[in-house]
């Protein structure tokens, strides 16, 4: 008897959900103890399928409208939850389906204490006094390996990081033991070593507890390492299910394997770009450092510096893509920014050439991560190409228009873009829109910051490969910052490991990946989920970034740079 | 602008709210013009206090003046007082409001705090206060009701500006080289308009109701020229015996109001383009 029977289940949204299905017929079985993953991107209904199952679908406007969700409690009994009251169902959440959620930040009361938090799960559900809950919170989080348990009880939420309080989460969740744990991307809002922590955690857990888990994900590389069995959802069905070895190794469906080869898989350096840059030189950095100040108390008075970005130091040519990574809080956003001008540079030089190209007047040019906040909502896609051209002080000619219109079908949008506004557009075209804007002015050197990441895995596919083109057809460089190994695998020619601030290894892409040479590149790709680990033991290593707040004056000592190969350096080591 | 006419006669309560603001608008041109049936001056002791008959539409007052000739020489003053001081509490609230948001630091906190001091009054006591110190009359209350409702746009525009000044287009048109005065007007005054649109209405609406309020004072609009504060004051002693010398003014002014309101929601959903498309 399994633990969970999903038969045919349909749900809809709106009014008449009947007519607006959203999820068509969708069948499985979950056993004790075992993993399921559903795998799908933005729209495919997996979100919708796990949220029926605890029925909080219905807070969301959704209405099954179809179908059972057969349940075997822990006595035998078998409940259908697609049917049963809001009363049956409270005693139910939390208490025998667990979840967790993609964002820890939003997921916590922010004026509580976590313990707070954890504690009145405990008083609720298991009718504990206010001194056993503090010390069942306490075991909580010890369970989830949070160090210093007992003082992080009395931290605010804003105190711990991203990964810190997924751990809390997932505490929360498993407080009452539940015998089904829903985690709807509970990984995609982390850097890639914190992800690995929480899925080596949830295995963990899940080994530890028999719980039977329902794990959903748009990573179908991510999967590898903790499902027993994945189920492939596309436009609300399911495509093809069945047990892991099967579906990644033999997928049927033209979907799975659609996903499996278009989406970057990290392969250790085996999949770098295997064209040449041109030698001319179109951007030097020297010594970059961007600090800045804090200032506390009544007077707002200067005490330190956030030593954001540190002498960092490149070169990039015509051509060229040199692939920033590193996670969040490292300064590879601020290194991108400081080129730009948006942020000030405390010293450093950069120097672009202006002789290539046209030598134009904005020889860097710029793509944002979030295409939506990138693009005035306001203005249409004409208003908005035309920006860089009347920002030099140019008016908008017959050429102007001209160059719209070709780069408009360079970046593959429609010929009618021009007269429509940014909302009409999806994710994966507005960002060809900014791809687009950027490429007005004819710049010489393009700076990408985590430019598909917001995307879809397969749009995000397309995109890489039009920016591949666009880079041979108009000779860009580009300066690529990201935290996704795959993508920077796919793209890059050069690879810079950014790391509190400092670049700790550079060099050429195939070698950086397959040799890597500094503790913590070596630790980021270790954290990579591909297809081939399957099953993985991700190790839990909960150190975390040294803080980058420096007193005044401070001048921090740069180890040497050691070499590895004719194009590969790194940082050598306390 | 015949595009905006033309969205707002397909929008249900637009179409209301245009229709019922159209009239009380030409109503208010013919009263100022001195196209009414009557001279709302013009007393006639023969035709005292009479109710409305085919003759006196609206009735006649106690003076024996055309109830409905006073109304549109009243509602064009009310019209022009409110039209003026909302005018220029936009625009002024607009302009603070965006600077502030926009130079941060010392100028934000002079104004933002300047205007915390004149929210800190209610609103009819610090125009009664103005007018106190300039003497009543139109422009004094313009004047009044403009000071009054400055500090709300100011609110209003400063805090989407805040927000907006930190999205990822202004960085963006920062990379481009775009001047200020380019970042302030198309990136953040073109996303303001729909809020600040949907706030000239309601204030409109207010800026009405506080002309009223003063005028029933006595400290607006100065006898024997007609307002709908004045009207409705001079109404209260003749309320029993004279109920429509009341009730026309009231509901003109009920009905101006709500037309101003219907007007703001349709504009609102107009105006964002998100929305837009869908109407149509």
């Amino acid at each position: 008897m399994s633990l969970l029977s999903v038969r045919n289940l349909k749900v809809g949204f709106g009014p008449r959900p009947e007519e607006n299905q959203v999820v068509h017929g969708v069948s499985f079985d979950l056993d004790p103890g075992e993993t399921l993953a559903i795998v799908g991107e933005t729209g495919s209904g997996k979100s919708v399928t796990s949220m029926a199952v605890n029925r909080l679908v219905d807070y969301g406007g959704g209405r099954i409208t179809g179908g059972s969700i057969s349940y075997t409690r822990s006595d035998g009994a078998s409940l259908d939850l697609a049917s049963a009251a809001e009363s049956e169902l409270e005693q139910i959440r939390g208490r025998e389906i667990g979840m967790i959620f993609q964002e820890p930040m939003t997921s916590l009361n922010p004026v509580m204490t976590i313990g707070a938090q954890i504690e009145e799960i405990f008083r609720l559900q298991q009718g504990l006094t206010r001194a056993e809950a503090r010390e069942a919170a306490c075991k909580a989080l010890e369970r989830v390996r949070i160090p210093d348990a007992a003082r992080r009880l009395g931290y605010a939420p804003h105190q711990l990081s991203g990964g810190m309080l997924q751990r809390v989460m997932i505490a929360i969740a498993l407080a009452s033991n539940p015998r089904i744990l829903i985690a709807d991307e509970p990984t995609t809002a982390l850097d890639v070593t914190i992800q690995a922590q929480i899925m080596g955690l949830l295995s963990q857990m899940k080994r530890e507890t028999g719980t039977g888990m329902i794990f959903i994900t748009h990573d179908i590389g991510l999967v590898a390492g903790i499902a027993d069995r994945i189920m492939v959802m596309q436009d609300g069905k399911v495509v093809e299910q069945g047990p892991l070895d099967k579906i990644l190794d033999n997928p049927q469906h033209p979907y799975t394997r659609h996903l499996l080869s278009a989406v970057p898989h990290f392969s250790d350096g085996k999949s770098v770009r295997s064209d040449k840059a041109s030698a001319d030189r179109v951007l030097k950095v020297e010594d970059l450092s961007v600090r800045f100040p804090v200032r506390t108390g009544l007077f707002r008075k200067h005490t330190g510096n956030i030593h954001a970005v540190e002498r960092v130091s490149f070169e990039l040519r015509a051509g060229e893509t040199l692939g920033i990574v590193g996670e969040s809080g490292s300064g590879k956003s601020t290194t991108a920014r400081a080129i730009l001008d948006l942020v000030k540079p405390t010293s450093g030089v950069t120097q672009v050439d202006r002789t290539r190209i046209g030598g134009t007047e904005k020889p860097t040019q710029m793509v944002f991560q979030n295409p939506n906040a990138s693009l005035n909502p306001r203005l249409t896609v004409q208003s908005i190409l035309a920006e860089p051209i009347t920002a030099v002080g140019r008016r908008i000619d017959e050429e102007a228009i001209t160059r719209m219109e070709l780069l408009l079908s360079r970046v593959g949008l429609p010929a009618d873009s021009l007269t429509r506004y940014p909302h009409e557009f999806s994710g994966g075209q507005r960002q060809r829109v900014c791809i687009a804007r950027a490429l007005m002015l004819k710049p010489s050197v393009l700076v990408l910051d985590e430019a598909v990441s917001a995307l879809d895995v397969s749009v995000q596919a397309k995109v890489l490969d039009l920016l591949i083109d666009l880079q041979r057809e108009f000779g860009l460089a580009y300066l690529f910052v990201t935290h996704d190994m795959a993508v920077v695998e796919r793209i890059a020619h050069r690879i810079a490991v950014v790391y509190a601030g400092e670049i700790v290894e550079i060099g050429d892409a195939r070698e950086l990946l397959a040799n890597p040479r500094h503790r913590y590149t070596r630790q980021l790709i270790e954290a990579v989920p591909s297809l081939e680990r399957r099953r993985a033991e991700y190790s839990i290593d909960s150190r975390a970034m040294p803080s980058l707040v420096r007193p005044i004056g401070f001048t921090p000592e740069v180890e040497a740079w050691l070499g590895a190969g004719e194009d590969h350096f790194y940082r050598q080591e306390a | 602008m015949t595009a905006l006419l033309k969205d707002l006669t397909r929008h249900p309560s637009g179409r209301i709210g245009l229709i019922t603001f159209a009239v009380f608008l030409i109503a208010a041109v013919l009263g100022k013009t001195g196209f009414t049936p009557y001279d709302p001056l013009i007393q006639d002791r023969i035709a005292r206090l009479q109710g409305p008959s085919a003759a006196h539409w609206f009735g006649t007052d106690l003076f024996g003046r055309d109830v409905f000739s006073r109304l549109m020489d009243g509602i064009g003053q009310s019209f022009i007082i409110s039209f003026f001081s909302v005018g220029i509490a936009s625009l002024l609230g607009a302009v603070l409001g965006l600077t502030a948001a926009w130079f941060a630091g010392l100028w934000d906190g002079a104004v933002m705090r300047f205007m915390d001091v004149l929210l800190a009054f209610p609103a009819i006591l610090l125009a009664l206060l103005i007018i106190t110190i300039f003497g009543p009359g139109t422009w004094t209350s313009v004047l009044a009701i403009a000071i009054v409702y400055t500090p709300i746009f100011t609110r209003v525009v400063r805090g989407p500006a805040l927000s907006l000044r930190r999205r990822d287009f202004v960085d963006a048109a920062r990379t481009f080289g775009s001047s200020r005065r380019y970042i302030m007007t198309r990136h953040l005054a073109l996303n303001l308009v729909a809020p600040l649109t949907v706030q000239i209405t309601l204030a409109l609406a207010w800026a009405l109701v506080t002309e009223a309020g003063l005028s029933f004072l006595g400290l607006g609009t100065q006898p024997p020229n007609a307002s709908l504060g004045l009207m409705l004051s001079d109404a209260r002693n003749l309320m029993e015996m004279a109920p429509w010398l009341l009730w026309m003014p009231a509901v003109a002014l009920m009905l101006a109001v709500l037309s101003f309101n219907l007007l703001g929601d349709a504009l609102r959903d107009i105006l964002d383009p998100k929305t837009r498309r869908r109407l149509a």
